[in-house]
């Protein structure tokens, strides 16, 4: 028999909104941040993506990477590696993209409040981290202490540079950030980010971690926190997989028992730890 | 809608010129779809009358082959063939929007109104499994949503089970469960005919039908006994979505690996099977695009690339992530098996590789390991 399909709402999520761009910033060569504006935009929590179209090329995921509490500008961190980023970052000032979302689970960052905070960022992740940073320093007194640990693969490759100067004058975070291979002029730490972990100083039965970066490094990074006391449940994790749809639909982003972009993309270490280590899960 | 608010509930027998007759009354404001015999397999494609149906008809199947064969004079003495439902509710190609002249124009939503004539208990349970996947959130398919909620099902009651099904341990059949507007099983040259929705008994009520007798309820009921006695193949679903999650490094995966060849036909008939993937379709003489959604099979490359390279490369990874969805995962999903014992994937497996074998193998290495 027919499906007792009720009311229905008969838009098609697949549909994206047309977004302008309002202004265009070149992070470093390869990567650039979009301010856009979209007609109907609600806002997002940390954590959360959008599916950015460029139209000809096609749809991939991006999280949102401004703050929240600026619900007018839609901030996206984006990096030149395959065809549609590629068109994406050609784009210019005034020019249209499609978007739809925003997507998926966000961090829990107002239920980190009255801890600390820990924050592990490797190479393009300390975009999707950036919006927990504008809040944690919007709203510095209801956390504990916070420690910015990011790791890069060469001093060029430095994200949002100036606002980690910004941060670091305010004397209210402790940032350390390392990088794999050092150049001529670097004299900061050298290595992969866990080794940041010997010197952070945070109280591990009450800390709550965000770790975002390739997987292998998010992986050890929550290792390290777990040796360091970190309850396997207080460390937060984004994943990346392929995604078509964003809402649950296409299947791709299957990771065991999770849709990355429902049930994610944000997940807690505890759910993680078993399917992260299974090859080619 | 329930059989309990049906006015007549009482089950009925048609001839074959009474099914014409629903046919008939169906194509009034429905496309019908039914059994059709063509490229020797049977497929579903739209039905105008019984002279259409693959009478006489029955089918061999087993893994890796599909036969058809002359054997008595049954309209549905067939079992399933590649075709399934999915391919009218969720089809193979959608297109989604397009985009031109700085404008985004969305598809309009599915207008189809269809009649599906002759739906085994399994196909009608993995119905079931795809309006759990695309109707039930956060988001929806509304194409799907649509045509599922104007679709009107004709269930068929199996009297002869198929070389590779294995619906009974699934739990889907042969006896098609509620679900249908009406539900048919064959008994000699006639049908007995059930209601199961206020629908489905008032288009019964319409045609030339006769009441049924006891004799007639207890043919209809040895019919289905026989095609269950018949089943060659199961599957002990036991703990059995433990067992496979739980064993991602069992050297069964390698053992299949060897066979398998990445081909996606398993994906492709699976009536469950729900994946696709998103294209962008350019015009070459305008900026327009169409942006579609078509099938896709986790059996690819391209399904689980990620930049960097594809999360699963191999043919070990690809069907244990198939399989363990199938009967491990799906339960965490959509708290149902994503199977429901048609057989398809064994019948279209170009080497014949048997989903039932495969999990009976890895239960038994386990338990024979563990004493």
């Amino acid at each position: 028999m027919a499906h007792p399909v009720e009311q229905m709402d008969m838009t098609d999520p697949m549909v994206p909104t047309l977004a302008r761009i309002l202004r265009k910033r070149v992070e470093i060569p390869g990567v650039v941040t979009f301010e856009l504006e979209a007609p109907g935009w609600q806002g997002f929590a940390p954590g959360q993506f959008n599916m950015l179209s460029l139209f000809g090329v096609g749809e991939i995921a991006i999280s949102v990477s401004g703050y929240d509490a600026e619900p007018d500008r839609i901030v996206h961190t984006i990096r030149d590696v395959g065809a549609t980023s590629h068109g994406l970052s050609l784009l210019e000032e005034g020019d249209t993209m499609g978007l739809r979302g925003p997507y998926g689970v966000p961090w829990p960052v107002a239920d980190a409040a009255g801890r600390d905070v820990v924050v592990v960022a490797g190479g393009l992740g300390l975009a999707p981290v950036r919006p927990i940073l504008y809040h944690l320093l919007a709203n510095r007194g209801d956390y504990g202490k916070v420690t910015l640990l990011y790791g890069a693969r060469r001093p060029e490759e430095i994200l949002f540079t100036e606002e980690l100067g910004q941060w670091r004058a305010q004397l209210d975070m402790d940032i350390e950030v390392t990088v794999d291979h050092a150049s001529p002029g670097w004299h900061g730490h050298v290595g992969v980010v866990t080794t940041l972990f010997r010197g952070a100083d945070f109280s591990p039965d009450t800390t709550t971690a965000f770790v975002c970066g390739p997987e292998i490094m998010m992986r050890f990074a929550a290792n390290a926190l777990t040796d360091a006391g970190v309850a396997a449940d207080d460390i937060y994790l984004s994943m990346e997989r392929n995604m078509q749809c964003g809402i649950g639909l296409c299947g791709h982003c299957q990771l065991g028992p999770y849709f990355v972009c429902k049930d994610g993309p944000v997940f807690t270490w505890g759910q993680m730890r078993r399917v992260m280590t299974v090859k080619e899960l | 809608m329930t059989a309990t608010a049906t006015k007549d509930v009482t089950p009925v027998v048609l001839s074959h010129a009474g099914l014409d007759a629903l046919i008939a009354a169906l194509a009034v404001d429905r496309q019908v779809i039914g059994p059709v015999r063509r490229d020797g397999a049977v497929v579903y494609e739209p039905v105008s009358s019984v002279a259409d149906l693959p009478r006489g008809w029955v089918d061999d199947q087993a893994g890796g082959t599909y036969r058809m064969r002359r054997e008595g004079d049954r309209l549905f003495g067939y079992t399933v063939g590649p075709s399934s439902w999915k391919r009218f509710l969720h089809p193979p190609k959608q297109v989604l929007w397009r985009a031109g002249d700085g404008a985004i124009t969305p598809e309009p939503i599915a207008k189809e109104r269809f009649a599906f004539l002759g739906v085994r208990g399994c196909e009608l349970a993995a119905i079931a499994v795809q309006d759990k996947v695309f109707l039930d959130g956060p988001y929806r398919d509304p194409h799907y949503a649509a045509r599922r909620a104007a679709a009107f099902i004709v269930a068929v009651n199996c009297t002869r089970a198929g070389g590779t099904c294995f619906c009974v341990s699934m739990e889907t059949g042969p006896k098609a469960a509620p679900g249908y507007d009406i539900a048919l099983t064959e008994i000699g040259g006639e049908l007995l005919a059930e209601a199961g929705s206020d629908a489905g008994g008032m288009i019964l009520s319409a045609v030339p039908t006769r009441p049924a007798t006891q004799a007639d309820l207890d043919a209809a009921a040895a019919g289905i006994a026989g095609a269950e006695a018949q089943m060659g193949r199961a599957i002990n679903t036991e703990g059995l979505a433990d067992l496979l999650t739980d064993n991602p490094d069992h050297p069964r995966w390698d053992v299949v690996a060897d066979r398998c060849l990445n081909c996606a036909n398993c994906t492709m008939v699976c009536p469950t099977c729900f994946c696709t993937t998103v294209d962008e379709v350019s015009a070459l003489d305008s900026d327009a695009t169409t942006r579609e959604s078509r099938w896709a099979s986790c059996f690819t490359t391209e399904f689980s690339y990620v930049h960097g390279g594809a999360v699963r490369p191999g043919a070990k990874s690809r069907y244990r992530q198939w399989m363990t969805h199938k009967l491990g995962s799906w339960w965490d999903q959509f708290d149902m098996s994503g199977c429901t014992g048609c057989g398809r994937c064994v019948t279209w497996c170009p080497v014949g590789i048997d989903i039932t074998e495969e999990a009976a193998a890895i239960r038994s290495d386990l338990e024979a390991e563990g004493g």
